[in-house]
């Protein structure tokens, strides 16, 4: 085995699904069959890609590399030597992201194969999800930032065209543009970022940029400008990942079939800004990492407030995803790389368990979405109960499900980080959210599948799912047990992912611009001063954070989980008058901050407002202008008519005239008649003979 | 008057000449057009005739003239049958009317 | 005065005299025998010029030939019956001023030109001669001539002939 095979099954894990994609849209007019193609293909990009990541992990300890010259622009003046590389890097992290994306891509790919039966676009639909696959894993084997560019932008235009994939509604339609604008935003960010990178450095390539700022070349020489880089393109995250203020678009982009909302919109899509994130974290300076723990933080809060209200099944799935991803930004922020990629793919397989579990569920009650229509489900659906419930826990944070290894890690990184840094907030929002999710959880599992059937004619046709869409919530479920992760159910620690698989990179940004625990150890100052060096500070700040923070959320959690069966099994507090008592509360979450009506009122308003003046300025000013040189060109061109008519034209008559006028004069001498022409002849010669006369 | 030498086989053939070419410009039948024709042809012949013997020449003169005398009958069967196809085609074969290269 | 001036006057006479009449006649058919006379006249001309030989061809091709062939051509385009036999006439003003003009100018030059004038002795026959330099020195042209009737020949008939239907 050698890398260069590596790299050959990567090349063939990147494209197998664009060939799926192309094949099924060119051909699924012709053979609607032809979808099964496209799982096929899903099928064998898995197992290359769980191949990849064991030969990887287990042979291969550096990163893979391979990579050529694009296009080379030579000498570039003013700016040097300008070769663009493109190429695919192969690290651990990559490796497992290659299994993740594609293990829930293909039990996707299944589901949709029951959900999405009887579909008009059925085809199409599969050739979607194809180039979305592939999208993805650009973004995650790319070594380099163009790359990673391109890709983003790919995955956007495939989670723009499944959003909206039922057109036909209009709400489907506007929450593809929605997600697309949105998006927008962030990205134009995280492309200021990459060119600030790329003038500064020259190459788009990771390595290539961190090895030079490792040797001490600053972005334009300050430290601001690196901060800055890592924040812009953070604000590509912060779109893609759906992050505060920019996570408008994933709630509405639940308009998309489920089994999208899964793949996309849950687990592998809106990942890829933390996936950014954990790219580009050597480079991240403290600021730009409290930037983005800040950022992570208020998301996972506001989100899960929203998410305590809501009705719609997905939307209340699509609020914790929201969380879900603030709590990994946070965890980059606060230095917790290491439980931010955890947490990653914990997140992905659970919460796509839970996605898929709705639709198993929508698609039992004909499209209902309102959990207040459902209940009782738990007899009818009883595989899809269990799976729900298993995903639901480890969510929540319950002991012996990956979720609470990954949340439990992660929280305890941010208490560490409290510790350390003195910003304390970021871990009570982190443990404050731990609570709500537990609650908003639980009140889901239990208004759905608990209790008394609201609406019984539907609630009568309900029924299992078949094969195909069981499937996959039974594998996801089982991938949030944590005997995947680790022996030891109380502790990521002991772990293979976290002890070897996957180590948290050596900063590169000088050592004044990072976190005190993240410097690097000289002995002189360590020894002398601390007696401890910075990164066993750090491990022993993680080390006494892990039991408070375990206790912590188990506590935090179980009184979630507590208080929603109190509310909604019980019925030991009304709800409802405890949503009356709290009222100007409850609404602010039920309408979700009143984000989307202050975009309402001031980014869209301010907009057409804009577009109003343009409008006006238009109309007055440029049309003005543009009638007067109108009016302008009318006028000369007018006089240019008259000079043409009387001068041009004139002339031109004139020779017209004059012409016809000898035709005239001499069409009486042609006329056709040889013995005419023989009596000219007979005059021509007679003068040719008084010329030429011989006396 | 006096003796006959090369100047009055000159005139005769000027005046055969002029007066076949006068008929030639101004028949409007085909066939008068040919006899105009016929009539300079004998002008020439006359020219060839009267100069080979005043000049001194020998025979070519003469033969000259045999051969032109060959060439006008060609010319003249030719010629006429083409006035034939013309009448046929044009019901006459007045020369001023027939002023069309194709129908 | 002698005896060959009277006979050249007289033919001379009767050339231009009945060439005269071909081109003014209003009959067709009287044109043609005028024409006969005309052949005639030159014919006599010839004589005097002491081509015999031309003489006689001249009467066997053009009265036995090209005449019968003019005549059969009035015959077979002209409807005897009716009076469209008289031809009309056109540019008579023109065509007399411009060829009178021209006639004087011809006729002048012929006149005032110095002609250099030293008469052969013929001999009683010119056949022999004649005969000799056309296989001799004009027999390429002799032969061309043969074939150049030959192809008159057909394409007159090819011409003439009637289209096939």
């Amino acid at each position: 085995m050698t890398e260069s095979l590596i790299i050959n099954i990567a090349t063939m894990i990147l494209f197998l699904p664009l060939l799926g994609f192309a094949v099924v849209l060119f051909f699924g007019k012709k053979y609607p069959k032809i979808y099964l193609f496209e799982v096929a293909d899903m099928l064998l990009v898995l197992l290359l890609s769980i191949f990849v990541m064991i030969a990887k992990i287990g042979y291969f300890p550096g990163s893979i590399v391979y990579s050529f010259n694009w296009i080379d622009f030579g000498n570039v003046p003013f700016f040097g030597n300008t070769v663009i590389e493109l190429g695919i890097e192969i690290d651990n992290v990559s490796a497992i992201m290659l299994v993740v994306v594609n293990l829930i891509s293909f039990l996707v790919h299944m589901f949709s194969i029951g959900y999405m039966k009887g579909d008009s676009r059925y085809t199409r639909y599969f050739a979607y999800l194809g180039l979305f696959t592939f999208s993805m894993l650009g973004i995650v084997i790319t070594h380099n930032l163009l790359m990673m560019y391109i890709f983003w932008e790919l995955v956007g235009l495939s989670s723009y065209l499944l959003i909206g994939f039922w057109y036909e509604k209009k709400s489907a339609s506007d929450a593809g543009k929605k997600a697309f604008l949105v998006n927008r935003v962030g990205d134009i960010g995280m492309f200021i970022g990459i060119l600030i990178l790329y003038a500064n450095y020259h190459t788009f390539t990771f390595a290539d940029i961190y090895a030079q700022m490792q040797s001490g070349i600053l972005p334009f020489g300050s430290e601001a400008w690196l901060t800055a880089a890592g924040i812009l393109i953070f604000m590509g995250a912060v779109g893609k990942s759906a992050q505060f203020p920019l996570h408008v678009w994933l709630p509405d982009a639940m308009e998309g079939p489920t089994p999208v909302s899964a793949l996309i919109h849950a687990a592998t899509m809106v990942a890829a800004g933390v996936y950014l994130l954990i790219k580009i974290f050597v480079m991240l300076t403290a600021d730009a990492m409290l930037v983005i723990a800040v950022t992570g933080a208020v998301t996972s809060f506001v989100a899960a407030t929203i998410a305590l209200t809501q009705n719609d099944i997905k939307k209340v799935l699509a609020y914790s995803t929201v969380s879900q991803l603030g709590y990994m930004v946070m965890a980059v922020g606060s230095g917790a790389y290491l439980f931010a990629f955890f947490h990653l793919v914990t997140h992905a397989f659970f919460k796509a368990c839970l996605f898929l579990g709705s639709g198993s569920v929508i698609h039992a009650m004909h499209h209902e979405q309102d959990i207040r229509a459902m209940g009782g489900l738990r007899k009818k659906m009883p595989l899809t109960y269990m799976t729900f419930l298993i995903s639901t826990l480890a969510i929540s944070g319950v002991p012996l499900t990956s979720g609470f290894l990954s949340k439990d890690g992660l929280l305890a990184g941010t208490l560490a980080f409290g510790n350390l840094t003195g910003h304390w907030l970021i871990p009570i929002f982190g443990f404050t959210v731990a609570l709500m999710t537990a609650f908003y959880m639980f009140r889901l599992v239990i208004k759905t599948f608990h209790g008394k059937p609201r609406d019984m004619h539907k609630y009568e046709h309900a029924h299992e799912s078949t094969f195909v869409m069981a499937m996959p919530l039974v594998v996801l479920s089982a991938l949030s047990i944590f005997i995947w992760y680790t022996p030891n159910p109380i502790s990521a620690d002991a772990g293979w992912f976290a002890s070897s698989w996957v180590q948290t990179p050596e900063s590169v940004v000088p050592q004044d611009l990072r976190f005190e625990f993240m410097q690097t150890d000289t002995h002189e100052t360590a020894a002398a001063e601390h007696h401890i060096t910075h990164s066993e500070m750090y491990t022993e700040a993680m080390h006494s954070a892990h039991y408070p923070a375990m206790f912590l959320s188990l506590g935090l959690g179980g009184l979630g989980i507590l208080l929603a069966f109190m509310m909604y099994q019980w019925k030991k507090i009304n709800s409802w008058k405890l949503a009356m008592s709290m009222k100007p509360l409850y609404n602010f979450s039920l309408n979700k901050w009143y984000i989307d009506e202050l975009y309402h009122a001031t980014v869209i308003a301010g907009t057409l407002g804009l577009a109003k003046m343009l409008t006006w300025f238009d109309q007055k000013i440029i049309d003005g202008i543009v009638n007067g040189s109108a009016w302008l060109a009318k006028f000369v061109s007018k006089m240019s008519d008259l000079f043409d008519t009387f001068v041009v034209d004139g002339l031109v008559n004139f020779t017209a005239f004059f012409s016809g006028f000898i035709g005239l004069t001499f069409r009486r001498f042609q006329t056709g008649k040889v013995q005419t022409y023989l009596v000219f002849v007979i005059f021509s010669l007679i003068v040719l003979l008084v010329i030429f006369r011989p006396f | 008057m006096i003796t006959v030498g090369l100047e009055h086989f000159l005139v005769i053939s000027s005046i055969l000449f002029s007066l076949g070419l006068y008929g030639v410009v101004t028949r409007k039948n085909a066939v008068m057009v040919l006899m105009g024709i016929e009539l300079i042809l004998n002008a020439a012949n006359i020219n060839f005739v009267a100069f080979s013997k005043y000049g001194n020449f020998g025979y070519d003169g003469q033969a000259i003239a045999l051969f032109v005398i060959v060439l006008a009958a060609a010319e003249a069967a030719i010629a006429l049958a083409i006035v034939l196809n013309i009448y046929k085609t044009f019901a006459n074969v007045n020369v001023d009317e027939i002023d069309k290269l194709k129908d | 005065m002698t005896i060959y001036d009277i006979i050249f006057y007289l033919f001379a006479a009767i050339t231009v005299l009945s060439a005269f009449l071909v081109v003014t006649a209003k009959n067709i058919v009287h044109s043609a025998f005028y024409l006969l006379f005309t052949f005639f006249g030159v014919a006599g001309l010839y004589v005097l010029l002491g081509a015999d030989f031309i003489a006689i061809v001249q009467i066997m091709v053009y009265v036995g030939g090209i005449l019968i062939l003019l005549l059969f051509g009035v015959m077979l385009t002209n409807k005897i019956t009716s009076v469209e036999i008289k031809s009309g006439t056109i540019h008579v003003l023109p065509a007399v001023i411009g060829l009178g003009l021209f006639a004087a100018f011809v006729l002048s030059t012929m006149m005032t030109t110095k002609w250099k004038s030293n008469p052969a002795e013929l001999p009683f026959t010119t056949v022999y001669d004649l005969g000799y330099i056309l296989i001799n020195e004009y027999v390429l042209i002799f032969e061309l001539l043969g074939i150049l009737l030959l192809i008159a020949l057909i394409g007159a008939a090819s011409i003439a002939r009637k289209d096939k239907e």
